[in-house]
């Protein structure tokens, strides 16, 4: 018998073993094929001649970067997935479950007697290896590194675990918070943990004997450390040879037809040659010309600030800070405007000593006769940073960016600045800042992105940018995530694409997801005015610059500071507002030189967020406090308790509902606290106790709630609330009550006699039958779950009987008294609610405060679900209303869309309203997952432009940060407090 | 251009004029039943064409219009008319566009008013948008289903499926490469004359009809009927549409495994059955429920001879609705009927009942529906029969192929294993 030889192609790594009759492994290989795959591979298999002559042997493919070359070369492949499970079957002796983590996809393979059930991700929860590489770099360190790291960990952080992007949205602030870098890594391994087993055990628990297989299981002992301890697991089964453990797979798999390693190596080289034309997905080049290039760039050479040798000024300066959530950026300009001090680094998870270094450097570098008359910030950390250093002042950054940018275009109409991990745009009309757009957590993270790619392919960022310009063919890696561009770049590595092609691609990707997911705008001109002015970070890449240009056809301004827009911004604001004889409060040399500052960690305790607090104490002793969401855990002695706040008000209002202690009651039963029953609860707890029934609910939400359910989640692109489902059905079964209701209801009230039609979306509709499905370690016996509709009563009793037969025993009559009594109280629950909207508004009247409508679906009460945002909110002194507190003040008009689900009706109509009220604007809350909100969020926002008002939008999941969000909400009311700035004020 | 007349809504009608005049584009949705229907409106005097590129600047001109967060379906049907209307292929002031309608609780039945809006944002506001649907919304003057031609659209559903069903039986055993290809071409050419016929409603000419298309496909020379069967369900476009599902049929043909794509005319008896349930369950018109039953009660007899006439001549026929529709019973209640709703699992049991455990559930990324009656569901379908081998694959503008490929691959392996030592047992 000949050698067999596996070859498996991962989306990053070549792995090759060449096993002998006996199934000794004789020879083995396990190299990064940098992107270049076909060259890797033949590579390799010289290495193999050189080691075996030019003998005949069985060779074998696998992976997933391998399917399509096997194919082209006409040669055997195997899924890697049957690959594994053939060599956990020779090797592994006897195994449940495996768990295999790679770079791109992950998989489980559950063995029951002849039976194999093996699973692959979801598109979502792609990449664990690349996201580990990501977070790396986050953490200032290699993939090692965070192994090190999370051996010392003390404890772990919320982190969402929905997919990479997400979870980078939750660790990106606690390094700017000073958490601990032991405690993020082992927490980022913790993610991992919760999405391979959100995402693939679906009702299958993972226990008894364990493999580990892949790359990241294999060289991390603390990531399998983290799956043993959350599953509780006692027999394990990591193979010596992990990383190669597939190739061995394809090896045993090979079939019994040798040729030799030299006609192997022709069909490579042929097929090398013949894929050079069979090119899919391509774009056209960033440029056609040399002259068009150069005619480019002279363009962009004009919009610059001059920077000037400090020892040739002397006199005042001014100092703008801008602290952001991956870098911080400093400048100093002199009284004309022009640069004597500039910084720019990464934050490396410490924020303070990195403002703290730039301050020193640029004590040493100014000379005495340069005085710092005044000194602003802005930016994620403008408070943190002002609060360190006495600064003067602070700025929100749209204000300071829109007063950078007038310094190169006193006409700019539209701001786009992409950053690291954020895209900000804001439009400017007749000098005033008329909106903003901000983006959400799917967006975010593209320009980092471009740059830890290209570290990844062993390349500075600015080649990698410039390869980009000689691209002649750039791959389109679509543009709805990081997550998603990582897989389609694997793809078309695998398809032989060249790295300029890739970095030309990406950069047509970052704009692509600018303009039509973040700004969604088809023709900007059209929407937003000629005159744009491009900057941050991200746009130093000329490649992005260029694909921004050809892809909206307009020649824009990019500063020569586009990175430093934000602190240039803050230095200018900060002239602006220097008087005479006033000295900046700024911390001296002196003063720096012994400056110290101490972090502690705390939890708040003030409400049952229990907010994680990081208290930052000064050398002066003075302290400075983040993470709070609300004004009680923060710094000031203020309570805005009293503020009418309808989703605090509503929550407690529901959560009213509860039996009468001294009533006896004939039997129990349980209601799970998710998706509709926050609207119905107010019909059912009546009604049940109408007939004797006593309602229990299951536990408030909360993560752990969620930890509880989720190996039952079928679905994990499913939105947040409707994943807490699974812990509240567990919380109820807990409980033991007689039986557990919980309905399909496809129709909701018919409302109003304007809509279409009165659905309720497909998820709250029949969550209930995911529930009977996927939950059937439970006693489903006692799972009640009819299909009803609470509009006819005659149907509703005759449906409701058959369906509590099982369970009660109670006559048709009773029923309809008990209906009615639902109603009643449904009808008096509505009443109140929108009495207090009512109220609300005209407190916010009388007080002349700003009132924002925070328009989402009623389970967004859940403070789980909108993670404090209705608190936070307060803290700026805001009242809060919901959308169904004010939807009736709308007049009934028909919309552009098929106005068919009664809780959209809800959002149409408050948009409408808000519409009356100079002081009310709405924010509409959007749960990621929700296919619907694609067509609600674009009517809502037509109807409040049409009205004259400003659009918001949060997007809220299972990310329990809320910087982005604050910032949002801030740069909304700057443009509301009575839409008065002007930049030359 | 012709007059543009508006209702009291503001909704751009398409007017008698327009009916003489224009051109009504609609989209390829299902290869094997839109050139039919498109011939069944063209016999009845309307002048329409169906957009067939699948360039890829379609899929850019989506993702411009249409917000990114809308499912796959919603930007390659906007981007395939709007690409078209941009690149001159057409003179918009000459051209109307139809899209298929079905109302249910999911975005789908929104793709109207988003194309509308799509339009409007490309400043083609001028095109007037016809929406096909059973239930009676937005009527147009120059736009009226007649019997005869709802007759007729009737027939190109029947011929569709059948037509499907034997491609799908007959083409991965032909002996002779391109012999089913020839055929449906001759069978092509019959039915754009049958379509021209004015008299209709009779069975008799149908009948001589389907018995020459399956004569003529009993006359290809084939092997045996031995490969794995591989039956796909799903969302609807994304089940049927090549341009959606990247090619499903022709990849898993290409794996060696025999397709089975259930009949598309299921899914309209299907809406149908709902609004009978959900009348019977939350009241309504006994009238239209009445309706929506004599309609089901007179397609599956139709549908039945078909089925017989299949059978006789060795070809195996889908299972009459009235069956498909017991299969769920004990699984999913068929009061979950958002998208595909009961259906789905339904044609999942019949598949893996019928032959065919191995299922690719195609779904578009982010589709509400799916999230209950196809990954919902498989857990239970897993317990019920060990045997399935499903894949769930997401279709998205931005999802690499050989994700999905990837996946399938992992699919097809198993089939072939199961398929082997299903072999050795009998």
């Amino acid at each position: 018998m000949a050698y067999r030889v596996g070859i498996d192609i991962g989306s990053t790594t070549i792995k090759v073993v060449v096993l002998d009759e006996d199934d000794n492994i004789i020879y083995r290989t396990y190299d990064r094929h940098m992107s270049s795959i076909s060259k890797a591979l033949k590579d390799m298999f010289e290495d193999l001649k050189s080691n075996f002559g030019n003998q005949e042997m069985q060779f074998n493919f696998t992976g997933s970067a391998g399917l399509s070359l096997a194919k082209s070369i006409d040669a055997q492949f195997t899924q890697e997935v049957i690959s594994a499970t053939r060599a956990l079957r020779e090797y592994a002796g006897g195994v449940d479950v495996c768990i295999e983590l790679g770079g791109e996809d992950a998989k489980i393979i559950f063995f029951d007697g002849a039976n194999v059930e093996q699973r692959m991700n979801g598109t979502c929860a792609g990449g664990t290896g690349a996201f580990i590489d990501q977070m790396a770099a986050l953490l200032d360190t290699d993939a090692a590194g965070v192994n090190e790291l999370a051996k010392n960990y003390e404890k772990l952080h919320d982190i969402a675990s929905r997919c990479g992007v997400f979870a980078k949205s939750d660790i990106q602030p606690l390094l700017n918070q000073g958490a601990r870098k032991e405690d993020i890594a082992a927490s980022i391994y913790q993610a991992i943990v919760n999405q391979t087993i959100g995402g693939l055990s679906q009702g299958k628990k993972i226990q008894g004997r364990v493999a580990f297989l892949g790359g990241p299981l294999t060289f991390s002992s603390e990531l399998r450390r983290r799956f043993i301890e959350y599953l509780n697991l006692e027999d394990v089964f990591t193979p010596e040879d992990g990383e190669i453990f597939v190739g061995i797979g394809a090896a045993l798999e090979a079939a019994d037809s040798p040729v030799t390693i030299q006609s192997l190596i022709d069909r490579i080289q042929a097929y090398r040659e013949q894929h050079s034309d069979d090119k899919q997905n391509r774009l056209e080049p960033l440029f056609q010309t040399e002259e068009e290039y150069e005619a480019f760039k002279e363009r962009h050479a004009h919009a610059t600030v001059e920077r000037l040798d400090p020892d040739d000024y002397s006199g005042e300066a001014f100092l703008g800070i801008d602290a952001g959530s991956t870098t911080t950026k400093m400048l100093v300009i002199s009284e004309d405007d022009r640069i004597l001090y500039e910084y720019y680094a990464h934050n490396r998870g410490n924020p303070v000593d990195v403002a703290r270094r730039a301050l020193e450097r640029m004590y040493e570098e100014l000379h005495p006769g340069i005085i710092i008359k005044k000194a602003y910030s802005t930016g994620y950390g403008e408070e943190l940073i002002k609060n360190a250093f006495k600064l003067d002042g602070s700025e929100v950054e749209t204000i300071c960016h829109y007063t950078a940018a007038k310094h190169f275009d006193p006409d700019v109409n539209f701001v786009v600045d992409i950053g690291g991990q954020d895209m900000k745009c804001f439009q400017v009309d007749d000098g005033l800042i008329s909106s903003i757009i901000l983006n959400e957590a799917c967006s975010s993270g593209c320009g980092s992105f471009i740059e830890t790619f290209s570290e990844s392919m062993g390349y500075d960022i600015g080649d990698f940018s410039e390869l980009a310009l000689e691209a002649g063919e750039p791959v389109d890696l679509g543009s709805r995530c990081t997550v998603f561009m990582n897989s389609s770049v694997k793809q078309a590595q695998s398809e032989a694409a060249n790295t300029e092609d890739i970095s030309a691609g990406l950069a047509v990707s970052v704009v692509k997801n600018a303009l039509y997911k973040v700004i969604r705008a088809h023709d900007v001109t059209e929407e937003y005015g000629e005159n744009i002015l491009v900057q941050g970070g991200t746009f130093r890449n000329d490649a992005v610059l260029r694909a921004f240009e050809r892809e909206t056809g307009v020649e824009v301004t990019r500063p020569n500071i586009a990175g430093l827009m934000g602190a240039f911004g803050a230095a200018m604001l900060a002239k602006e507002a220097a008087a005479p004889n006033n000295h900046s409060t700024l911390l001296d040399h002196h003063a720096l030189k012994t400056f110290e500052y101490d972090t502690k960690r705390a939890v708040c305790r003030k409400c049952e967020n229990r907010c994680p607090l990081t208290v930052n104490i000064f050398g002066d002793g003075s302290k400075y406090i983040s993470g709070n969401r609300c004004e009680k855990g923060g710094n000031l002695n203020v309570s805005y308790e009293e503020l009418p706040n309808l989703y605090l008000y509503k929550y407690e209002k529901l959560l009213s509902y509860q039996p009468d202690e001294d009533k006896e009651y004939r039997a129990t039963v349980g209601l799970p606290l998710a998706l509709n029953m926050y609207e119905n609860i107010p019909f059912w707890q009546p009604f049940f106790d109408h007939l004797g029934v006593r309602v229990v609910y299951s536990e408030r939400s909360s993560k752990r709630l969620y930890e509880k359910g989720q190996d039952t989640v079928p679905s994990d692109t499913v939105c947040y609330p409707a994943k807490l489902v699974h812990g509240h059905i567990e919380s109820l079964f807990e409980k033991e009550p007689d039986f557990i209701f919980y309905p399909n209801m496809p129709f909701n009230f018919r409302e109003k006699t304007h809509g279409d039609n009165y659905f309720n979306c497909p998820i709250v509709a029949y969550y209930p039958e995911v529930v009977d499905a996927n939950m059937s370690h439970l006693d489903m016996e006692a799972f009640n779950q009819p299909y009803l509709s609470l509009n006819n009563r005659k149907k509703f009793v005759d449906a409701i009987h058959k369906a509590l037969s099982p369970h009660l025993d109670v006559g048709k009559h009773a029923l309809r008294k008990a209906y009615d009594a639902g109603i009643d109280a449904y009808r008096a629950f509505r009443e109140d609610i929108q009495k207090e909207g009512e109220r609300a508004l005209e407190y916010a009247r009388e007080h002349d405060l700003n009132a924002i409508v925070l328009a989402g679906r009623p389970y967004h009460i859940d403070p789980e679900v909108n993670h404090g945002i209705p608190k936070m909110i307060r803290s700026l002194n805001v009242v809060v209303l919901s959308e169904d507190s004010i939807s009736h003040l709308a007049q009934q008009d028909p919309v552009d869309v098929l106005n068919q689900w009664t809780y959209h009706t809800r959002l149409y109509d408050a948009a409408r309203a808000v519409s009356a009220y100079e002081n009310v604007n709405l924010v509409q809350l959007v749960s990621f997952g929700c296919g619907l909100d694609a067509i609600t969020s674009d009517e809502v926002q037509q109807i409040l432009e049409r009205n004259g008002k400003v659009y918001t939008q949060v997007k809220i999941d299972e990310i329990s940060n809320l910087g982005a969000v604050t910032i949002r909400l801030r740069s909304l009311l700057s443009t509301m407090e009575g839409r008065d700035y002007r930049g030359d004020a | 251009m012709a007059t543009l007349e508006y209702d009291e809504d503001g909704r751009l009608l398409f007017t008698e004029e327009m009916r003489r005049e224009y051109t009504i584009l609609a989209p390829q949705m299902a290869p094997y039943h839109f050139d039919y229907l498109i011939q069944a409106l063209n016999s009845e005097g309307y002048n329409a064409e169906l957009l067939k590129s699948e360039d890829y600047s379609l899929i850019h001109e989506g993702m411009k219009y249409v917000h990114n967060d809308m499912c796959i379906p919603a930007m390659l049907v906007i981007g395939q008319f709007i690409d078209a209307l941009k690149r001159g292929d057409y003179d918009p002031d000459k051209v109307a566009l139809i899209l298929v309608q079905t109302g249910g609780g999911c975005r789908a039945s929104n793709y109207i008013k988003i194309l509308r809006k799509a339009l409007e944002k490309a400043r083609l506001s001028q095109v007037p948008v016809i929406s096909l649907n059973p239930r009676g919304f937005e009527k147009n003057p120059g736009f009226k289903i007649t019997p005869r031609l709802l007759h007729k659209l009737h027939d190109a559903m029947l011929f569709g499926d059948t037509m499907m069903n034997l491609t799908l039986q007959t083409r991965p055993y032909e002996k002779e490469a391109g012999a089913t290809k020839r055929a449906k071409e001759e069978i092509d050419a019959r039915l754009a004359d049958y379509f021209e016929h004015r008299r209709i409603f009779t069975w008799r000419r149908a009948k001589r009809m389907v018995h020459f298309i399956i004569e003529r496909f009993r006359a290809i020379d084939t092997h045996p009927r031995n490969k794995p069967k591989v039956g796909i369900v799903g969302e609807i476009y994304v089940k049927y549409s090549p341009l959606g599902n990247n090619s499903l049929e022709e990849t898993l043909e290409k794996e060696g495994v025999e397709v089975v794509t259930p009949p598309l005319y299921d899914f309209f008896l299907y809406t149908s059955t709902n609004r009978i349930i959900d009348i019977s369950r939350y009241g309504g018109s006994r009238l239209e429920k009445w309706l929506w039953w004599f309609i089901i009660w007179y397609v599956e007899i139709r549908r039945g001879k078909i089925r017989k006439a299949m059978r006789e001549a060795g070809f195996e026929a889908p299972i009459p609705f009235k069956q498909l529709k017991k299969l769920v019973d004990g699984v999913l209640d068929k009061g979950a009927h958002a998208g595909e709703g009961w259906l789905l699992t339904a044609e999942m049991i019949d598949l893996i009942e019928h032959g065919a455990p191995n299922i690719v559930s195609t779904q578009p990324f982010g589709c509400l529906p799916n999230h209950i009656v196809a990954k919902g569901m498989f857990k239970k379908l897993k317990s019920l029969y060990p045997e399935s081998n499903v894949v769930a694959i997401d279709y998205d503008t931005s999802a690499s192929k050989i994700n999905q490929i990837n996946r399938i691959n992992l699919m097809v392996s198993n089939a072939f294993r199961n398929h082997a030592r299903g072999g050795e047992q009998t």
